[in-house]
């Protein structure tokens, strides 16, 4: 079963390694990947490491990007357009949150438009 | 006059210098309204770029600018890198096949640089960022007829300086709001020592030019 893809991004590590724990516990397939701090694990975003859990997170179903503040943003975005063949998406939602349910609805089979929108839908 | 891809080099080399001689004030800027990052980030980010064009043989300008901006891009690691990147970026793809770089070219090229800040960090003029002395600087190529290192170099020093007043509504120091007057934006700064990076190649290259015609006029000399 391919799921739709979540990747995590915040300027520490430790941020995204503890909400990709959380949601662990209750989602176990689908795909999480992190994102977290510089390409030296210092406090920031790269651009890097964001197109690399882009990719380890698509099985082919797309991949939905969460991020905290700043440039986590427009790194996600560059990084998304950077990003060919795969359908990526950064959603306007709170990380941990948003994340958590998007994961819960991936879990449920959904395409990227469900949980996108679900997502989308909860947060508004 | 023209920039070469020389030029161009020497341009993202004397900003490097700037940077690094500054890197302490930009980060106790960065101190002050945002999350102090901003010296250390651009430091590392330019050296990065000083030593990547170092290590080539370039024949075109917009190959340099775009090495910098890939650079900047990947080894800033806060907001300025995708925002410089950008600047960088879109400048190198407006000047492509234009070597040297005309006065003209290089003013398109300044306003795509522009409008990709813009649209990267959804910024506009007056907010306290970056935007603020680029765009001036754009308005400042526009009305010049040609290269004029001592007005960019204050144009641009003017444009910084007005950021002191402004309220920030964009990036990390919106969150500190009216605390943001009363201080320059780090990013303004920045882009202030990369105006005057431009600047001094252009008056070098001007009395380079002056040495030749001297030279060819009086060669006996």
């Amino acid at each position: 079963m391919a799921y739709v893809g979540i990747v995590l991004i915040s300027h520490s590590p430790k941020i995204v390694d503890g909400t990709k724990d959380m949601i662990r516990q209750v989602i176990k397939d689908v795909p999480i990947e992190t994102a977290g701090g510089t390409d030296e694990n210092a406090v920031g975003t790269s651009i890097e490491k964001i197109q690399q859990a882009i990719d380890r997170a698509n099985n082919g179903q797309g991949v939905l990007v969460f991020y905290d503040i700043g440039s986590a943003q427009m790194n996600a975005e560059m990084a998304a357009e950077m990003t060919e063949a795969v359908d990526v998406r950064i959603m306007e939602a709170p990380l941990v949150e948003g994340a958590y349910v998007a994961a819960v609805e991936s879990g449920m089979a959904k395409n990227i438009k469900e949980v996108a929108d679900a997502v989308t839908k909860a947060f508004s | 006059m023209e920039l070469n891809a020389q030029d161009v080099v020497a341009w993202i080399e004397i900003s490097n210098e700037y940077i690094q001689a500054n890197k302490e004030y930009l980060t106790t800027l960065d101190q002050k309204i945002g999350d102090g990052d901003h010296g250390i980030n651009m430091a590392r980010g330019f050296q990065e770029a000083a030593a990547k064009i170092a290590e080539q043989n370039y024949t075109s300008g917009s190959d340099v600018l775009k090495d910098t901006a890939m650079t900047l891009m990947s080894k800033i690691g806060g907001a300025s890198g995708p925002l410089f990147g950008t600047a960088f970026l879109k400048l190198s793809t407006a000047v492509k096949g234009h070597d040297p770089l005309d006065h003209e070219t290089f003013t398109n090229g300044l306003e795509e640089a522009v409008n990709g800040i813009k649209q990267r960090g959804k910024a506009t003029e007056g907010e306290k960022t970056l935007v603020d002395v680029w765009s001036q600087m754009v308005d400042h190529f526009k009305q010049e007829a040609d290269f004029n290192a001592d007005k960019i170099a204050e144009e641009a020093k003017a444009a910084m300086e007005r950021t002191t007043d402004m309220t920030a509504t964009k990036g990390r120091a919106a969150y500190f709001k009216e605390r943001s007057v009363g201080h320059v934006d780090p990013g303004s700064a920045s882009s202030y020592y990369i105006f005057q990076a431009l600047a001094d190649v252009i008056k070098k290259e001007g009395i380079n030019h002056g040495l030749c015609w001297y030279r060819a006029h009086f060669p006996q000399s």
